[in-house]
């Protein structure tokens, strides 16, 4: 469709006029004019909402909503085509067969091989290895090989050496979803162990010999400790309301030695409420800072994640600090146990922290044990009502922490983001389905492909160049202040304004040091080459012949980097109320800030990620400078400051 | 870009032929300018009974009036402890912390100065147009709007040199009253009538500039806390009075030492230099935006937060700009 207009929510001013296309996986609008297209492009399955709204005099408003929190508004001059756009996109962003999945036609141009060897990088049996089981107090069970006891489970699970099989498959039948209980993490320094379940079908009064028996196995497991905690990550009334329909809580009189504990996270239709709130807060038009802090509270969004990250510090000291054993469970043990283990996890081991460990980590607690990606994101069109922002709210608490502990992690914000991004686009096949079981039926190893593969081959990208392995920060666990607090948990606006041109600092801190540091590794390097050479040359020579060293040409070295300070930003709408302050319209200077991508850019990067993307994209040029102090080269520079419009990074 | 205060017009509509005369000079033939009035266009009209006022059109044709109401005084204040009380409320639960945030006003004042401060910067760098800014007595918003701007449109302002350079003209020699207004702080009782953080307002929207260009600003926050803390309890005689007349009465310049010359020694100077500093020779424009504006920490939290883990960063950022 022509003459589409491209709006911007910050500025009415900025729209733009392009060419709109519909393809069988992308929605790709296409700038007019300029020597440079501009493009973006969103996978249909990012698309969360499309709303057609009222006809005006200047067309028909289409506004799309997408899961990654990027909001297009299109205006189509003709209602007709409108109205066929909205239709085609509705049916496209709601796929009705797995097959229809973008990571079923998605081709990276690698071989069979290649594909195989990217499934294999993330090894959860070498993982329980490096914990260090299974040893003296915890096995692998095969129990579920067929998922014949739980189909949500993994094949393999690691539980306690004296959790015999029968015990296992009775406990499995008191527990909802025949969740039993499963070790999520084993520390090794102290035998203290995350274990984690649904909840037990205990009504008011059942009891189940063989799950008490677990309970028990699992308390056994850990000699340094004569009880467990049992953590119920519900709110109590919940909970409560639980037993009326058969499920419920353990109830310590039956349990020996458990130390039961609420500690109350919302549930997933709550948390669905909390995120819509926020986002329409998002979308306000010029809001003021009342509008913004009320609506931002009102949504409660923070209060969740703050109530996520206490239930991690809470087990995570249980663990580390008195050594006892957790026992993590919620309703079915797929949402907020999963978030809640992972939070503690990541708290308790530096090796989380890393960017392999990461991966690691999510493929343990999400993907293995059946968090149901498929319900959740909306992979298929599904139930409105299973949609919950569950693994969206994990990562936001690891980015809490990054902002909190700058030196621990060995990944950046980008990783985060990117990795959100894919759990809804589809591209690869890691988050489909809804259990492991499913995605072995699909043959998805077989037929896409692994996104942990593509971000490890980007892992420059990703990097946080803060991170030292030595560094203080990473040596054993974090320990987050827990009170005062709140004022610690911060809006994510790198998430949730992600694509608002004009919001963040535009400069990122993050991809400079990651220049300098590389910068000071190739110098360090060319050093001990040179340093090298003039022992050599010293030895074969005479003491009076002198040596010359090369001057390092820097300049050549760093072309790539230019001063971005022309792309420091233009002005916002300070005015927005004063119809006789006029303005000129955008100057050059105001383009410079809309991200140039061309196709061919596009293509060797993420084709997915929608071009309007500041913050992330390898392409991406922001953030780099000539760390050697560019700016006082005014011959290297001075050309490149005025080309603003044709910016390619390296 | 001019500063004053406002004209005595008063409720009879007097004239002054020289004030007209002065601000016709400035522009030049067929040129506009504009006039920046930090009340509102009410509290600036009722102004006029007690003897102020704004230029009234008809006299200063070719001049436009903007207002943009900045909080000032004792609103200004209350403001400052409220926040200072949420910060340090050990009782304050999560779901209610944005709203004692929110109804502090604090964060609703800095962007307010930004976004005033962008105006006029917009005017001259956009609109080549004049601007003249005033308030009432042309001592706290005003200023706070002037400074701002230059640091807006100004890189020269931007280097730890230049920045000192503004605050002694914008602030110091202006005639920012520092003796009334920086005389308790938060925690105080005693409310004094003249009490307010007007710099401190002025510091936080440098640090919001600084968090939005980290690679623009030759300081770093250390300066800015530091100054903050000089305002209003100092070994140095920089902040003394609350004007230059006052300062040459008491023999300020005689009998105390300078800020900036302690500062400026080099053992001390790098403790406030921003390692990521390059010199852009752009304007900056910051956003306004609610997401944009964020609560300074590093300032407001001084005292309740542990800074271990920040600081190791920053100790990490310098060590791997110096290249070690």
């Amino acid at each position: 469709v022509e003459n589409v207009r491209l709006l911007d929510r910050l500025s009415s001013r900025r729209a733009v006029v392009g060419t709109l296309y519909l393809t069988a996986t992308h929605v790709i609008f296409v700038e007019n004019g300029s020597e440079t297209r501009k493009e973006t492009w969103v996978l249909h399955s990012q698309i969360s909402s499309i709303e057609k709204q009222a006809t005006t005099a200047t067309g028909c408003p289409l506004l799309i909503r997408c899961k990654n929190f990027q909001v297009i508004q299109l205006v189509i001059p003709q209602e007709r085509d409108c109205h066929d756009v909205y239709i085609s996109l509705i049916r496209l962003a709601r796929p009705v067969k797995y097959e229809e999945l973008y990571c079923f036609s998605f081709n990276p141009k690698l071989d069979k091989e290649e594909r195989e060897q990217g499934w294999k990088l993330v090894d959860l049996k070498e993982e329980y290895n490096r914990m260090g089981v299974p040893n003296n107090y915890w096995q692998i069970s095969d129990v579920n090989r067929d998922y014949g006891v739980c189909d949500s489970y993994p094949t393999e699970v690691y539980v306690p050496k004296s959790a015999t099989a029968h015990i296992i498959v009775g406990s499995s039948k008191f527990r909802s979803r025949r969740r039993f209980p499963a070790l999520s993490y084993y520390c090794k320094g102290n035998n203290a162990s995350i274990c984690r379940s649904s909840q037990p079908l205990s009504g008011f009064s059942a009891r189940c010999l063989e799950d008490e028996q677990m309970l028990q196995a699992i308390r056994k497991a850990n000699p340094g400790s004569d009880f467990i905690y049992v953590v119920d990550t519900r709110p109590k009334l919940n909970a409560m309301a639980n037993r009326a329909a058969g499920k419920g809580y353990e109830n310590e009189d039956n349990y020996s030695n458990i130390k039961f504990q609420f500690i109350g996270i919302e549930n997933i239709h709550v948390m669905r409420n909390s995120l819509q709130k926020m986002l329409e807060v998002c979308e306000l038009k010029s809001p003021s800072m009342s509008d913004f802090l009320w609506g931002l509270e009102n949504s409660g969004w923070l209060k969740h994640i703050k109530a996520i990250m206490d239930a991690g510090i809470f087990i995570a000291k249980a663990v580390a600090e008195e050594g006892v054993s957790v026992l993590v469970h919620c309703s079915d043990g797929w949402d907020r146990t999963a978030q809640v283990c992972s939070v503690a996890s990541l708290l308790l081991d530096p090796y989380y922290r890393t960017m392999k460990g990461f991966m690691v980590l999510i493929e343990k607690d999400w993907v293995s044990f059946g968090h149901k990606f498929n319900h959740r994101y909306g992979n298929l069109d599904g139930d409105p009502k299973e949609i919950s922002p569950v693994i969206d709210q994990f990562i936001e608490c690891v980015w809490q922490l990054m902002e909190q502990f700058p030196c621990a992690f060995e990944f950046n914000e980008r990783f985060l983001i990117h990795i959100q991004h894919h759990v809804y686009s589809c591209q690869f096949g890691n988050f489909l389905c809804n259990s492991q079981k499913e995605r072995r039926e699909l043959k998805i190893k077989e037929r896409t492909y692994s996104l942990w593969a593509h971000l490890w081959k980007n892992r420059a990208d990703y990097l946080n160049p803060l991170y030292r392995p030595d560094h203080s920060q990473t040596q054993g666990p974090l320990h987050p202040q827990i009170a005062p607090c709140n004022f610690l948990y911060k809006f994510w606006s790198g998430m949730y304004n992600r694509f608002e041109k004009g919001l963040h600092p535009r400069q990122s801190v993050t991809d400079y040091l990651m220049a300098v540091k590389e910068e000071t590794q190739q110098l360090e390097e060319e050093l001990e080459v040179l340093q090298e050479r003039l022992a050599n040359l010293q030895k074969s020579q005479s003491g009076n012949n002198k040596v010359k060293s090369k001057q390092q040409d820097r300049s050549k070295q760093f072309g790539l980097y230019t001063s971005n300070n022309s792309l420091a930003n233009t002005p916002q709408e300070y005015s927005n109320d004063l119809k006789s302050f006029p303005s000129r319209s955008p100057s050059q200077g105001d383009e410079d800030s809309a991200l140039i991508l061309t196709q061919d850019n596009l293509k060797s990067s993420d084709p997915d990620l929608s071009a309007n993307s500041d913050q992330e994209s390898g392409v991406e040029d922001l953030s780099c400078r000539s760390p050697s102090g560019g700016g006082c080269l005014p011959s290297e520079d001075s050309g490149k400051d005025s080309d603003e419009a044709v910016f390619l990074a390296g | 870009l001019l500063r004053s205060s406002q004209p005595l017009t008063g409720p009879n509509r007097r004239r002054c032929r020289e004030d007209e005369k002065l601000l016709g000079t400035i522009l030049d033939e067929g040129e506009r300018g504009f006039i920046i009035d930090t009340r509102s266009a009410q509290a600036a009209k009722q102004a006029r009974m007690s003897g102020g006022g704004t230029e009234p059109k008809s006299s200063y044709p070719q001049w436009r009036r903007l207002h943009r109401a900045l909080e000032r005084g004792r609103p200004l204040q209350e403001s400052f402890v409220r926040l200072v009380e949420a910060c340090s409320d050990p009782s304050l639960s999560m779901d209610r912390w944005l709203g004692r945030l929110e109804s502090s006003r604090w964060l609703s004042h800095v962007k307010a100065a930004l976004s005033t401060a962008c105006l006029a910067a917009q005017c001259l760098d956009r609109e080549d147009s004049k601007v003249l800014v005033h308030g009432a007595e042309g001592t706290d918003t005003t200023l706070l709007v002037t400074a701002l701007a230059q640091l807006i449109l100004d890189p020269a302002c931007r280097t730890l040199e230049g920045f000192q350079g503004l605050l002694e003209r914008e602030w110091i020699e202006a005639g920012h009253p520092f003796h009334l207004r920086c005389a308790r702080s938060a925690s105080s009782h005693a409310r004094g009538k003249q009490e307010a953080p007007l710099f401190l307002l002025f510091l936080d929207c440098v640090w919001q500039l600084s968090r939005q260009f980290p690679f623009s600003l030759e300081f770093g926050e250390q300066l800015l806390l530091t100054l903050f803390d000089n305002a209003y309890a100092s070994a140095y005689g920089t902040f003394l009075c609350n004007n230059e007349k006052e300062r040459s009465l008491c023999k300020v310049k005689e009998s105390t030492h300078s800020l900036w010359a302690w500062l400026n020694q080099p053992e001390e100077k790098h403790k406030y230099l921003n390692p990521l500093y390059s010199h852009n020779p752009l304007v900056i424009w910051p956003s306004v935006e609610p997401q944009s504006i964020q609560l300074w920490q590093g300032l407001f939290l001084r005292w309740i937060r542990p800074s271990q883990h920040l600081d190791e960063a920053w100790a990490e950022i310098q060590r791997l700009v110096e290249g070690n």
